[in-house]
């Protein structure tokens, strides 16, 4: 994955500051509330939604289990219906490839649709320094690049902006690239809507290169599919003259029929609509196969692996890639509530990217060996995962490869990683804790000693404990462990 | 009926009240508690944290401290949980790692007889009216574990509800995670605090005196925050309130 976001300070840090900025956590909880309250409306209409999750999880691991033949499958329908598929094994080669594609059309401009893809390889830095400019057209994508901001949210990239916000970020900048905003924009939603859609209009008959990423590819078909709310790209998908789309390897499907499955469960998941307003299925080359003459004369497939098949090598860790980026674990995560989507560092935020960052980019950065303990395993993210990804066992796994380290295959080579730093006097504590534990005698006089000793309890504790006495009050420690009470009350235990 | 207690570490410790509460009520319901000497921690703050080869040691020695009992009940959703999801994991991981299939064997064993306190109540002993009487306003947390792992369901707000005396009153937000998440409240203590303030902010705005859960970790953490913001509400075990009677009222 890219480096953008490492050398991030690890989660608790990046956290500490997000939860104290009251707008923010305004934002946030109003923001998740309303679609976590509307999406367990959306859901509980469909009375076979259990079916419906365990075929979607079981689609999507039979894919997993046969991806080296669906891709190939895939790859012949794409190239049959006019495409040219590409192969990229990680961010800079998809870059690469990205930019040479452009370059060759003699373009120096582009317009995107929302693409997770493309934000996980750092796509847009990279054409930048090729000299392109890339037009984000999703209007949330719109302002937080507007706002030289980062997106903080899968679905809902600018979440943590109010009305008052974009409406500044509109008024200083959309001059800057191109039609600006109107004198008098206010904060109104249908203002400012107004405003991006003029601004955005001029950028799409302007176009001749888009660039998208894909909700599905369908192996037997060669179709890509997009699901969108505003229908920006379905203009990027249909105006440009050539198309260029950067999708995972884990994104194909089988078939066609597969789609029935999908198209049900992600609106509901993501956005709690029945059916998103615009769904875009696309095989293939327009005006040279069409009869209504729509579409891109040339059209070009890169098949991003980026850590994806090192990530299918791990028999617990593979569900992740069963993701189809509904942000519902987002959204309803309470740690995400209060830590907002830019403390994950990684386009992947909330419990999804916790887990998907650190196996896609590895355990070594500070970030990266945090995240997995960016959680309370509350489990509320695996009950609306809509492929029931076991999100909290993804975590305990991820946990003891930070911390005790183990056999993981980067690159495709099978290595046993060492425990990651920082974590010795971690380890030297649960060790001390475990060898008390599994010695009921000592752990017995331990607790008499603690008892004997319980007038002197400091309000602070030093150390790791500080972090507990900052905000909370210690439990008081009882005159007589229940292992006493009971010897004093019934005699000795068996 | 016999059955076993595990009365976990952080009761054995902190919070002895718990299981005190728990030998009386089960006394009082005609069912003869064993205390194992030989039980300890069930291992979950080392495999939570990511200590799986620490917390296997524990692993065995619940499993060996509780063979034989039909029945093992424990007043934590969370210890009941990490025996019934994770021992079998953990056994079957290290059977996979080339160490024998005894650990395996050991979860696979005990992982059914493990039975949450309300669980054992509802489920075996088929009461929901356990002849308890608090005669106060009670607003009931369940924790996560116990809610989604264990699928305790509206048991423990039934057995509340057939207290005499007791009104009970909904939590918004009921269903949302305390913040306490064992070693996330010291290692994201930030984010806990603020989950944890705003579930006692919702608990106190009911208007309950006492703030109840299943789980004294939890209550430990939101005891903490309560305490220190000085709110009146009370954190107490649902044990303790189900143990209360006319003659021998919570103390």
């Amino acid at each position: 994955m890219t480096g953008t976001h490492l050398g991030m300070p690890a989660f608790p840090e990046a956290a500490r500051e997000a939860v104290r900025d009251g707008v923010l956590r305004a934002n946030l909880r109003h923001a998740t509330h309303t679609i976590r309250d509307k999406r367990a409306r959306a859901v509980a209409e469909l009375a076979d939604w259990d079916r419906l999750r365990a075929a979607g999880k079981a689609v999507k691991d039979h894919t997993l289990r046969h991806l080296d033949r669906y891709l190939l499958q895939l790859e012949a329908a794409v190239t049959a219906a006019g495409g040219t598929v590409h192969w990229a094994a990680d961010a800079d080669e998809a870059n690469r490839i990205v930019t040479g594609l452009v370059l060759a059309t003699g373009e120096r401009e582009v317009v995107k649709v929302k693409s997770m893809a493309t934000q996980e390889i750092g796509l847009n830095e990279a054409l930048e320094a090729a000299g392109i400019a890339a037009y984000e057209t999703d209007l949330a994508e719109l302002i937080v690049q507007l706002g030289h901001d980062r997106p903080s949210h899968i679905l809902v990239p600018a979440i943590h902006r109010n009305r008052a916000e974009i409406r500044d970020i509109f008024r200083t900048e959309m001059g800057r690239w191109g039609r600006p905003a109107p004198e008098a924009l206010g904060d109104d939603p249908r203002e400012l809507a107004e405003a991006a859609r003029l601004h955005l209009r001029e950028k799409f008959l302007r176009a001749k290169v888009a660039v998208s990423g894909a909700n599905f590819m369908v192996a037997e078909t060669g179709t890509m599919v997009v699901l969108e709310s505003e229908g920006n790209g379905r203009m990027c998908l249909t105006l440009p003259e050539t198309l260029i789309s950067v999708v995972g390897v884990e994104k194909v499907v089988p078939t066609f029929r597969d789609l029935e499955i999908f198209l049900q469960t992600l609106p509901r998941s993501s956005t709690a609509e029945r059916m998103n307003p615009y769904t875009t299925m696309w095989t293939g080359l327009g005006p040279s196969r069409g009869a209504d003459g729509d579409g891109p004369t040339a059209f070009h497939l890169v098949l991003l692996d980026n850590g994806r098949t090192d990530t299918l090598a791990d028999e617990v860790g593979r569900q992740a890639l069963r993701c189809i980026r509904c942000s519902a674990c987002l959204n309803v995560c309470p740690v995400y509530e209060r830590a907002g989507g830019h403390a994950y560092g990684s386009v992947y935020p909330g419990p999804i990217g916790a887990i998907l960052s650190p196996q896609l980019r590895g355990t070594s950065s500070e970030i990266d060996a945090s995240l997995p303990y960016a959680s309370t395993l509350c489990g509320a993210c695996y009950e609306v995962c809509p492929v029931a990804i076991d999100i909290p066992e993804v975590l305990l796994h991820l946990r003891e490869r930070v911390a005790q380290g183990g056999p993981v295959t980067r690159d495709g080579i099978r290595v046993t990683l060492r425990p990651a730093h920082g974590h010795t006097a971690e380890r030297a504590a649960m060790r001390a804790a475990r060898l008390l534990l599994d010695h009921p005698g000592a752990l017995r006089a331990g607790m008499r000693l603690l008892a004997r000793a319980r007038r002197l309890r400091p309000r602070r504790l030093p150390g790791p404990g500080r972090a507990w006495t900052d905000t909370r009050e210690l439990p008081a420690v009882p005159a007589e462990s229940f292992r006493d009470w009971w010897t004093r009350e019934r005699g000795n235990p068996q | 009926m016999r059955v076993a207690l595990f009365v976990t570490c952080v009761n054995d410790a902190l919070y002895p009240r718990t299981g005190i509460a728990v030998v009386r009520l089960l006394e009082r319901l005609g069912v003869t508690v064993d205390f194992p000497a030989a039980q300890s921690c069930c291992g979950q703050p080392q495999y939570n944290t990511g200590y799986r080869h620490e917390a296997e040691p524990l692993m065995r020695r619940t499993a060996e401290a509780f063979a034989g009992y039909p029945y093992v009940v424990t007043p934590s959703g969370s210890c009941a949980a990490m025996i019934r999801e994770h021992y079998p994991r953990m056994g079957r991981k290290a059977a996979g790692e080339g160490r024998g299939t005894s650990l395996a064997e050991a979860a696979d064993s005990l992982a059914p007889r493990v039975y949450e306190l309300s669980e054992f109540l509802v489920d075996v002993l088929g009461v929901t009216d356990v002849g308890a009487y608090f005669p106060h306003t009670v607003t009931y947390h369940p924790s996560c574990h116990g809610l989604r792992a264990l699928g305790l369901g509206d048991r423990p707000r039934r057995l509340l509800a057939a207290v005499r005396g007791l009104e009970l009153v909904e939590l918004p937000g009921a269903e949302e995670c305390c913040g306490f998440g064992g070693t996330f409240a010291v290692k994201n203590p930030d984010v806990s605090a603020a989950m944890g303030a705003d579930k006692t902010g919702s608990a106190a705005a009911t208007g309950a005196e006492v703030l109840c859960g299943a789980d004294n970790s939890c209550l430990a953490h939101l005891e903490g925050l309560l305490r220190r913001a000085g709110t009146p509400l009370r954190a107490v075990h649902l044990a303790e309130i189900l143990a209360a009677t006319e003659e021998e009222p919570l103390s």
